[in-house]
C-alpha cells in the first residue's frame, strides 16, 4: 500500500512535479491515511446523518411524504406556502420568540447574579456550588412532573407562597398570559449549567482590576459594569447565542405541561415552534411540512446568530485582543 | 445523540478553548473579586446564598414528601406528610412497569455513552495525532456541525431509521453515537493535544504501529476525558425524552425508556383520562429517575462542573 515512512509517495510523477514534491513533504502519505482511517467513523456519520439528512430534509420539505408506500410526490413550493397560509406556523414562530425574549434575558441575569455571589464566597462556594447544580441533574419529565403540581393555580405550592404576601397567584398553567413565564421560571430552576460557565469566567478576571480601581475610587456598581461585564464579555457572548438556540427549539417542557395529554384542550399561547413541528412530523406524519419548517427555524436560528455574532464584536473583549 | 438535549449543542464553534484547568485558577486565588468585609455584607451574603438553597432545594424536598403521602394528600404541599405511606414506594413497581423501564434506560445509556466515548476518542486521535490534507477544513466542519439544530436533522434521521429496518428498535437512541459527537470530539482532541509527542515517537521508534499508539498510550492517558464524555452522554441518554417519544412511543409499555413512562403515567393517572389520580406513583417514580442522576454527580462532581466550565472558556 505504501513506501516506507518519510518517503515521497510514488504517484508524485515528472510533471506538476514541484508543487507536488512540496506536498509531499508537508504530508506523510502513510500517516495521512492512517489519519483518514481514524476519522473516518465521523466521516461516515456526517456523511449519512447530517449532511446526507440535510440534502435529504430539502427533497422532501419540497414534497408530499407518503409513510405507507415510503414514497415522495414532488409538491414544488406548496410546503413553503403553507408556511405562510398556515396561521399556527406564524402563532407557534411569535410564542417561540416571545419565550426566548422573556427567557435568554432573565437566565443570564439569574445566572450572573448567583455566580457572582458565589465567586465571592471563596471557600465554601463548592457546597453551594453542588447544590445550585442539582436541578440541571434533574431529567425533564421529574423538573416538569414536580412543576405540573407546584403551579398549580389552585393548589400549587408557587401560588401558596405568593398568598402569604397577599398575592393572589395567576392560574400558571391555564391562563394564556402566564403560560410562558411558568416555562421560564422551569427553566431558570436549572439555570445551573449557565452559572458554572460564569463562574469560570469571573475566576479568570485578574484581581488587580479591582484593587487598582477601588484607589480610584470606582464602587462596586462601577467596578461591575467597567471590570467584570467586559472581563467576561466572551462568557456572556456565548452563553447568550447557546441559550437563544435553546430556547427556540424548547420543546420539553412545554410538551410534557400542555401538549403530552392529547384528551385536554391547552391554550394555543403554550404551542411552541418545536412542539407544532414535532405534531406535524410525529401526529400528522406530515413530513414535507415538518421538514420545510425546520428549514425555516434554521434559517431564523441562522440569521438570529449572525446578528448576535456581528454585535458582539463591537464589545466583546477577548484576551489578547487589544 | 440528539444535538438538542446534549451539553454538545452547549458548545460554540469558536478557536482553541483551554484545556480542562479549572482546578489551577481556582488555587490561585484569583477571582475571589470582591469580599464583603463588614459585618452587615456578610449576613446579606449569607441570607442571599441561603435564599437560593431553599429555592434549589425545595422542589427535591416537596418531591420526597409527595411520594410519601397517600392519594389525596399529594397537592397538600406540606413537607412533612400528615400520613406517612412508604408503601408507595413498594405498590408502584405493579402499577408501573418501572423496573423494565429502569433496565431499559440503564442498557440505551450504557451503550450509547460506552460507544460515543470510544467513537469520538478515535476520531479526536485522528484529528490530533496526524497530519493530513483538509484536516483543518473537516474540523472545522467538525466545529459547524455543533452549531446545527438538532430540529433540522430530526425528521430525515426518523426517515433514515425507517429505512434501515430498525424503527421499534433501541438502535435510533444510541446508533448515531457509533459515529462520534462534535463537542466529545473536540473535548477529546483538547485533551490529545495536551499529551507531549515525544510519548508516541518513542513508540514508534519501538515498532509501534499507530493503532496501538491510540491503544496503548492516547487511550489510557485519556480517561480522564473519557470519563467526562461518557458521564456527560449518560446524562443526556438517560433524560432523552423526545428522542423515547419519536422512537418508542408507539411500542409497547414495556420498552420504553423512564423518561417516556413517566410521561405515560402523567397522563394515565390524570383523572381526565379515567386515571384516579394516583399521582404519588409518579412521585415516586420521577424520584427514582432522579437519583441516579443525583448520585452520578456525587461522584462525578468534578468531571461535570469541568466540562461544562471548558464550553465556554473563551467561547
Amino acid at each position: 500500500m505504501s513506501v516506507a515512512t518519510g518517503a515521497p509517495p510514488a504517484t508524485g510523477a515528472a510533471d506538476g512535479g514541484e508543487r507536488k514534491i512540496r506536498k509531499a513533504k508537508k504530508y506523510n502519505r502513510r500517516e495521512a491515511i492512517a489519519g483518514y482511517l481514524f476519522i473516518s467513523p465521523w466521516i461516515l456519520g456526517f456523511l449519512i446523518f447530517t449532511a446526507g439528512a440535510m440534502i435529504y430534509s430539502l427533497v422532501i420539505s419540497f414534497s408530499y411524504y407518503n409513510l405507507a408506500t415510503n414514497s415522495a410526490v414532488p409538491a414544488g413550493m406548496d410546503n413553503y406556502q403553507r408556511l405562510f397560509s398556515d396561521p399556527k406556523v406564524a402563532m407557534s414562530l411569535g410564542n417561540t420568540l416571545f419565550y426566548a425574549v422573556l427567557a435568554v434575558p432573565l437566565e443570564i441575569i439569574f445566572a450572573l447574579f448567583l455566580a457572582m455571589v458565589l465567586s465571592k464566597l471563596g471557600r465554601g462556594a463548592g457546597i453551594f456550588r453542588t447544590i445550585y447544580y442539582l436541578p440541571k441533574m434533574t431529567p425533564s419529565v421529574a423538573t416538569a412532573s414536580i412543576f405540573l403540581l407546584l403551579l398549580n393555580g389552585n393548589t400549587g405550592a408557587i401560588n401558596a407562597f405568593l398568598k402569604l404576601f397577599g398575592i393572589e397567584g395567576p392560574q400558571w398553567l391555564v391562563d394564556p398570559n402566564w403560560v410562558k413565564p411558568s416555562i421560564v421560571l422551569m427553566t431558570l430552576w436549572g439555570v445551573s449549567g449557565t452559572m458554572v460557565i460564569f463562574l469560570a469566567a469571573l475566576k479568570n478576571v485578574p484581581r488587580d482590576l479591582y484593587e487598582v480601581s477601588s484607589i480610584d475610587g470606582a464602587g462596586p456598581i462601577r467596578q461591575f459594569f467597567k471590570i467584570t461585564v467586559p472581563m467576561i464579555s466572551g462568557a456572556i457572548f456565548f452563553n447568550v447565542i447557546v441559550l437563544t438556540i435553546a430556547a427556540l427549539q424548547v420543546f420539553d417542557q412545554a410538551y410534557l405541561l400542555f401538549w403530552r395529554d392529547q384528551t385536554n384542550a391547552s391554550p394555543d399561547s403554550s404551542l411552541f415552534y418545536g412542539v407544532y413541528l414535532f405534531q406535524q412530523a410525529f401526529r400528522q406524519f406530515d413530513f414535507g411540512f415538518a421538514a420545510a419548517m425546520a428549514w425555516l427555524l434554521f434559517v431564523i436560528i441562522l440569521i438570529i446568530t449572525m446578528i448576535q455574532v456581528k454585535f458582539s464584536n463591537r464589545f466583546v473583549y477577548y484576551e489578547g485582543d487589544n | 445523540m440528539t444535538a438538542t438535549q446534549s451539553p454538545a449543542m452547549t458548545a460554540v464553534a469558536s478557536g482553541d478553548l483551554g484545556g480542562v484547568d479549572t482546578k489551577r485558577s481556582a488555587r490561585n486565588g484569583r477571582g475571589r473579586w470582591y469580599r464583603p468585609r463588614s459585618v452587615i455584607g456578610k449576613v446579606v451574603q449569607w441570607i442571599i446564598l441561603l435564599a437560593f438553597t431553599c429555592m434549589f432545594l425545595y422542589p427535591f424536598v416537596w418531591l420526597l414528601a409527595a411520594s410519601l403521602k397517600p392519594r389525596g394528600q399529594v397537592f397538600d404541599n406540606s413537607l412533612w406528610p400528615k400520613t406517612f405511606q412508604p408503601q408507595n414506594y413498594v405498590a408502584v413497581w405493579d402499577q408501573l412497569p418501572l423496573l423494565h423501564w429502569i433496565f431499559n434506560s440503564i442498557i440505551i445509556a450504557v451503550l450509547a455513552a460506552g460507544l460515543v466515548a470510544i467513537s469520538s476518542s478515535v476520531v479526536a486521535f485522528g484529528f490530533s495525532y496526524f497530519k493530513f490534507p483538509g484536516r483543518g477544513l473537516l474540523f472545522g466542519i467538525v466545529l459547524a456541525t455543533m452549531m446545527l439544530p438538532g430540529a433540522v436533522t430530526m425528521v430525515p434521521q426518523y426517515l433514515i431509521w425507517k429505512q434501515t429496518g430498525l424503527l421499534g428498535t433501541w438502535a435510533p437512541l444510541f446508533g448515531m453515537n457509533l459515529f462520534g459527537s462534535a463537542f466529545y470530539i473536540f473535548l477529546q482532541r483538547q485533551f490529545f493535544l495536551g499529551l507531549p509527542r515525544e510519548l508516541f515517537e518513542a513508540a514508534r521508534l519501538d515498532g509501534a504501529n499507530y493503532w496501538r499508539l491510540f491503544t496503548k498510550i492516547a487511550m489510557p492517558l485519556s480517561i480522564p476525558s473519557f470519563v467526562i464524555v461518557f458521564i456527560f452522554e449518560f446524562q443526556a441518554s438517560w433524560n432523552n425524552f423526545q428522542g423515547a417519544l419519536i422512537y418508542l412511543n408507539g411500542g409497547h409499555l414495556d420498552t420504553f425508556t423512564v423518561p417516556l413512562g413517566i410521561s405515560y403515567a402523567m397522563t394515565a393517572f390524570s383523572p381526565t383520562n379515567g386515571g384516579h389520580g394516583d399521582y404519588q406513583y409518579v412521585m415516586v417514580a420521577a424520584l427514582i429517575v432522579t437519583l441516579p442522576m443525583l448520585i452520578l454527580f456525587a461522584f462525578g462532581q468534578r468531571y461535570f462542573i469541568e466540562g461544562v466550565a471548558t464550553q465556554g472558556r473563551k467561547g
